[in-house]
Formats: structure tokens, C-alpha cells, sequence
């Protein structure tokens, strides 16, 4: 299956990533790593790069590392799996606000929300 | 993210206790709620219909109803119950955010709904809240729950976003 996971610097995005590489590396997946600037998340796009790469050396696996730039990644995310036929989109997400309540970030409800590929939420 | 709150704070709202009758006439006391509630509360949500949680709360499972009540009752909280006789029929929460300002929730047992006591809840807690010298509260509500949205707006809430799925509103006290 080819996977098209999607990083944008928050802690849940982070989580997904050691959660699919885990599983990627049972499974032997075709995993590609997408990197963006979440507006909702402080971390610039090298933060982001260096934190990913470094998990993913520690993975051992050799996933493709792109980046997408501008102010929509949920739009480019969807285009992209669409365009070279991605089986599915992954998206960490789902944080919880100060009374517990499950609140989805922009990016991930675009893709829910547009994509024609299926989506895994992992939260 | 910055929040829009309304330009004017809202009037003054009624402190606890309070007893109100509501329109099915039932006699309800309106009291503020600590730690020391937890058990009449996990009683309540026990009894909570599933199809009423909005966005995961509050969880179904005992376990996860006491430790999710935790956080809500902390010190830093604001609480109010709706009691009728010894059982809880409903429970509002005022829970700080990183930024100073109170995220809002409320729930009303199926029972006791649509007789006004998410109103007497609502209106109580924003007074407690006022007497504890907060001032900013926001709350998210689902955009097909307009009995919800209605009763907000009654109360003086605004709405600051309704770009995603759950629409933000909130108050200036």
C-alpha cells in the first residue's frame, strides 16, 4: 500500500509519525513523509525537518522526505495523493481542549473534509 | 490564535445558590460544585445518553468519567450543579486555558432538558465565574446543535469563528 503521511510540527503530528513508522516497518508499506508549516503549531519548516529526520534515522527505514510549501498543506496533501495515486492519507490530530473536548485542526479537516483518498486520523 | 471576544462585557449574572422552578415545575437548586461532588456527578454521567457527548465528553466508561472529572473539578475551576432532590440533573464547568481566559461546557440529563435548567446552569456559572474575577469565556458547540447555539446567544454569547466543524463562541464579562 502507498502511504502518504503528513507532518506539520505538532505533537500529535510527531506521534504519527513513530506510530507509522512502527508500522511501516511490520507491514513494509510504501511510506512517503510529506513536511509543512502548520499554522496552528509554532515550529518552522526546519524544525519540523530536523525532528522528522531524525526519527526516521532512528527507525532505520528510508522513507522519501518532501515538503510542501504555502499557505494551504491540506489542499497540497490531497493533491498529491490524488495526482500519484496514493492508497491513503495519514494525519496525526484530535487534540483535546482544556476541558477534554476532541478539536481537529484546519489542515486535518480539509482532508477529511476533500480528499478521494481514504484517511487514517491517528489520534 | 487570538479570540474574538464582544466589545462590551456582558451584565451581571446570578451567583449560587439559587432555586429556580423549571417549566415541567420542578423545584431545582442551583448550587456551586466541588471535588467533594465528584460522586453524585459520576452518578450523573453514568446516566449521561451517549447520544448526547459532543466532541468525546463526557467519556462513558466509569474510569474515564472520574479522571476526566478530576480535571474539571480542580481548584482553578469553576463549578455549578443543578440539583433536584438528591439527584444531579444537570452541570456546568468553567475550565482555564493557557491564556487566562475559561473554556465553557454544560450538560443537562435527557430527562431534564428543555425545561430552562441549561439556562439557571448557564447564567449561574458566568455569575459565579464573575465573582471569582474571570472574565473571558469561549465555549465550541457543534453547528446543528441550534437549541445550544440559541440559548448562548440568549445568555449574550457571540459567535468569534465558525470556519471549522465546531463553531467558537464566547463572552466578555
Amino acid at each position: 500500500m502507498k502511504l502518504l503521511l503528513g507532518v506539520g510540527g505538532s505533537e500529535l503530528s510527531y506521534q504519527a509519525l513513530t506510530e507509522t513508522l512502527e508500522r511501516v516497518s511490520e507491514t513494509g508499506d510504501e511510506l512517503t513523509v510529506v513536511i509543512f508549516e502548520n499554522e496552528d503549531s509554532d515550529a518552522d519548516l526546519e524544525t519540523v525537518q530536523q525532528r522528522v529526520q531524525e526519527r526516521i534515522d532512528e527507525s532505520g527505514l528510508e522513507p522519501p522526505l518532501r515538503h510542501i510549501d504555502g499557505t494551504s498543506p491540506g489542499s497540497e496533501l490531497v493533491n498529491i495523493a490524488e495526482s500519484e495515486e496514493f492508497d491513503r492519507i495519514v494525519l496525526g490530530g484530535g487534540g483535546r481542549s482544556p476541558l477534554g473536548k476532541i478539536q481537529l485542526g484546519p489542515v486535518v479537516e480539509f482532508v477529511l473534509l476533500n480528499a478521494q483518498t481514504p484517511v487514517t486520523l491517528i489520534r | 490564535m487570538t479570540r474574538t471576544y464582544p466589545d462590551e462585557p456582558a451584565g451581571e449574572f446570578p451567583q449560587p445558590p439559587r432555586t429556580i422552578t423549571d417549566r415541567e415545575d420542578r423545584t431545582i437548586d442551583v448550587i456551586s460544585a466541588d471535588d467533594a461532588d465528584t460522586e453524585s456527578l459520576v452518578e450523573m454521567y453514568l446516566d449521561f445518553d451517549p447520544a448526547d457527548r459532543a466532541q468525546g465528553i463526557p467519556p462513558v466508561k466509569d474510569e474515564a468519567i472520574r479522571e476526566w472529572l478530576e480535571t474539571i473539578l480542580d481548584d482553578d475551576c469553576v463549578n455549578v450543579v443543578a440539583k433536584h432532590d438528591d439527584t444531579v440533573a444537570g452541570h456546568a464547568t468553567l475550565v482555564p486555558d493557557n491564556e487566562d481566559e475559561h473554556e465553557l461546557a454544560i450538560f443537562v440529563l435527557q430527562a431534564y432538558q428543555g425545561a430552562g435548567i441549561g439556562t439557571a446552569l448557564v447564567e449561574t456559572l458566568l455569575g459565579h465565574g464573575q465573582a471569582e474575577g474571570i472574565d473571558h469565556v469561549w465555549l465550541t458547540v457543534e453547528r446543528w446543535n441550534d437549541p445550544a447555539i440559541s440559548l448562548y446567544e440568549k445568555v449574550g454569547f457571540e459567535i468569534s469563528s465558525a470556519e471549522s466543524f465546531e463553531i467558537e463562541m464566547a463572552i466578555r464579562l
